[in-house]
């Protein structure tokens, strides 16, 4: 049976599996109907024009894995951020992981999603915001059709959360290949500031397909920097679809360091929905192999007075393929806009890939928008000057590949994630030395 | 220390350098001159290891040792350094950065320890105050807006730092004004010593009326056509090389 049809047979079980009298309901039910009539996205879509699914749909995935391993913290403890004290929400093949997490309902909610979406207390909230601004897309409809667990998040309005939260998904490979379908919401109110830490690790060899959706509310002067870590091994493959709202004098801030994993799909959807918001994207990818890495970026203006700033670099060797599709929408009555795209990206030799289209289209007559894309070779003048100062070429090679990516680190504002994601280039580059200086 | 034999050596299948042939001793220091074009950056550069230049015929020999195979990297690590006429600018990697790097993989290859942090900064801040350079400098950038000045100044820190036995400067006097030249000259003759040497690139005589040399050469069409001492730079200098030119063809 094809992926498809497997779904859709598996829903009616899923459903009975789960509180099938929630409000959510509804909306699940019109999700695998939307899901079942569009399908898989195919090349045909000019969005997936470049990016193949037929690949990792191909296994024969278990929809939900019965059999959960239980893991112990020092078995796992490298994928943290553990320098520091956190929040953690962590599960194992798509359940909490009590044992692992650390989460708090004092003063704030930093907990599941399974809870938010059964409890009466949560139901208004749930209401107001839950699916609320995915859009019309069949990923983001089959994550809908089996949302159930995942991180929820709702930070009340003046909390300035002091420590970071780490949202991490293991896969064991309890089955011979899984699909995930984690579901997080996000929601920060008026003044408030957050930060937050994404991960998804497979530690088996078998097959991984991880299809998450993100909803993430940034209200009024809300201040949000989430940072997403894929370092995902090559059985591994992640479609991520994430969804930001932002009112008025909001900033949100999405990171994405990308390293690892077979193929990887990231949809970063901001909405501005407000004055004077300020919205950034960056990320830094480094692949190689026939790693598969795609960035479709969406920030839509809706409002007068804001800016978006995205840069993002690319570092592609092997037979590695690369995409960047962002795409800058600017309404009519979103004067004095700001926004800023760039994308620099460094092919090692010539088998790798990269597809690169910025999109804009601007209705607004009094902004400022630009845009720019680069492709290039590392520069051979700059590696005869660092090995004659007895660089080896290896290390040569990794300090202009680092040099060329690292003004997406400057902005990361976590010190030991930064220190991290240091180490995880210098790992993916093969070489022993330190960047950070 | 170094001996350049016959050494023939072409970029793109155009010839460069046409019998080179060059003796360099511990404590020398050896001004190589020439009119532009004549092939004195090409030598440089073939010493250094460039893998763009071939080299047809000849040989080169660092302390009785065949180079001719080895990397860039490995010539650095046997004390071989190259100051650059146009330094590269590396936008992303600290000046402190790069030296710690370029230090420490030196130090790896001669088999040793990473230098400790606390003697690297030391040694930084000792050889940045020998050639003037300002701290605020060393983390910014490698070269990257660096003025002509700053640029030479911080080829010859590099130079201070790795302390190479044999130093090439090719044209580390162009763009560079009388206090600045002062600066870098200084610098290079206080790193002076009878166990290391040095040979300087240049088209004229002011930088060696600060760095005195042993010898002079004239390269002209690759080869080098004329030698003597320090007096023949000021001879170069009143006549030009159109009589060496003469002389040559003649």
């Amino acid at each position: 049976m094809k992926l498809k049809e497997k779904l859709i047979s598996s829903f009616m079980a899923f459903e009975n599996q789960v509180d099938i009298d929630s409000f959510v309901h509804d909306i699940r039910s019109e999700a695998i109907k939307s899901f079942e009539e569009k399908g898989f996205p195919s090349k045909k879509e000019e969005s997936w024009k470049y990016t193949s699914l037929n690949k990792v749909l191909k296994h024969n995935y278990s929809v939900f894995p019965k059999q959960v391993n239980a893991l112990e913290y020092r078995e796992v403890k490298r994928y943290f951020i553990h320098d520091i004290d956190t929040y953690k929400i962590v599960f194992i093949d798509g359940k909490y992981s009590s044992h692992l997490s650390d989460t708090t309902h004092d003063g704030m909610d930093i907990c599941l999603m399974s809870a938010a979406l059964s409890k009466p207390k949560y139901r208004i909230i749930i209401e107001n915001y839950f699916n609320k601004i995915t859009t019309d897309d069949s990923l983001a409809s089959l994550n809908t059709a089996f949302s159930h667990e995942g991180a929820y998040i709702h930070i009340p309005k003046n909390k300035l959360v002091e420590k970071p939260i780490q949202i991490i998904h293991f896969s064991t490979g309890s089955e011979s290949a899984v699909m995930l379908q984690p579901r997080n919401l996000i929601i920060v109110d008026e003044n408030s500031h957050v930060q937050i830490i994404e991960r998804h690790q497979s530690l088996t060899e078998n097959a991984v397909l991880t299809n998450s959706v993100t909803e993430i509310y940034a209200n009024k002067r809300g201040i949000i920097d989430y940072y997403k870590v894929q370092n995902d091994n090559q059985d591994a493959s992640l479609i991520d679809n994430t969804y930001i709202n932002q009112k008025q004098e909001s900033h949100v801030s999405v990171h994405t360091f990308t390293f690892g994993g077979k193929l990887i799909r990231n949809n970063l959807n901001f909405f501005q929905n407000g004055e004077r918001i300020d919205s950034t994207l960056k990320g830094i990818t480094i692949i190689g192999d026939k790693q598969h890495v795609d960035h479709n970026t969406l920030v839509h203006h809706r409002t007068p007075n804001c800016e978006s700033h995205q840069d993002y670099k690319g570092i592609f060797g092997d037979n590695a393929t690369g995409v960047f599709n962002g795409k800058v929408l600017v309404d009519r009555e979103a004067q004095k806009t700001n926004a800023y795209q760039s994308n620099n990206n460094l092919l090692l030799n010539d088998k790798a890939t990269i597809n690169t289209k910025p999109q804009l289209e601007i209705f607004a007559d009094d902004v400022k928008c630009s845009h720019g894309c680069t492709i290039g070779q590392l520069d051979e003048n700059a590696m005869f000057y660092l090995r004659t100062r007895g660089i080896p070429e290896k290390e040569a090679k990794a300090l202009l590949m680092y040099a060329f990516a690292n003004n997406v680190l400057e902005s990361v504002k976590i010190n030991e994630l930064k220190q991290r994601i240091n180490k995880l280039i210098a790992n993916k580059l093969g070489v022993n030395i330190g960047f950070d200086l | 220390m170094l001996k350049i034999k016959n050494l023939h050596a072409s970029v793109e299948d155009k010839t460069i350098l046409r019998g080179i042939n060059l003796e360099v001793k511990p404590g020398e220091v050896h001004a190589l001159m020439g009119p532009n074009g004549s092939g004195k950056s090409t030598l440089a550069a073939v010493i250094a290891g460039n893998e763009d230049y071939e080299v047809v015929e000849g040989e080169i020999e660092f302390n009785a040792e065949n180079i001719d195979e080895l990397s860039a990297e490995e010539r650095a690590h046997k004390g071989i350094f190259m100051s650059f006429q146009y330094p590269v600018e590396i936008p992303g990697v600290t000046v402190t950065n790069f030296m710690k790097t370029a230090i420490n993989e030196t130090r790896k290859a001669q088999g040793l320890e990473e230098m400790p942090a606390n003697k690297m900064l030391k040694l930084i801040r000792e050889k940045s105050e020998l050639l003037d350079i300002d701290r605020k400098f060393l983390s910014r950038s490698l070269n990257e807006g660096f003025s002509g000045g700053e640029k030479k100044r911080n080829e010859i820190f590099q130079m201070a730092m790795l302390e190479p036995q044999l130093a090439i400067l090719d044209e580390t006097d162009s763009g560079l004004d009388i206090d600045a030249l002062r600066i870098v000259a200084n610098g290079v003759n206080k790193l002076k010593s009878k166990d290391n040497a040095v040979v300087i690139i240049t088209h004229y005589q002011r930088l060696l009326d600060y760095i005195v040399p042993d010898f002079v050469h004239v390269i002209f069409d690759g080869r080098i056509v004329k030698s003597g001492p320090k007096e023949l730079a000021h001879q170069l200098e009143e006549k030009g090389y159109d009589w060496i030119k003469e002389e040559v063809n003649a």
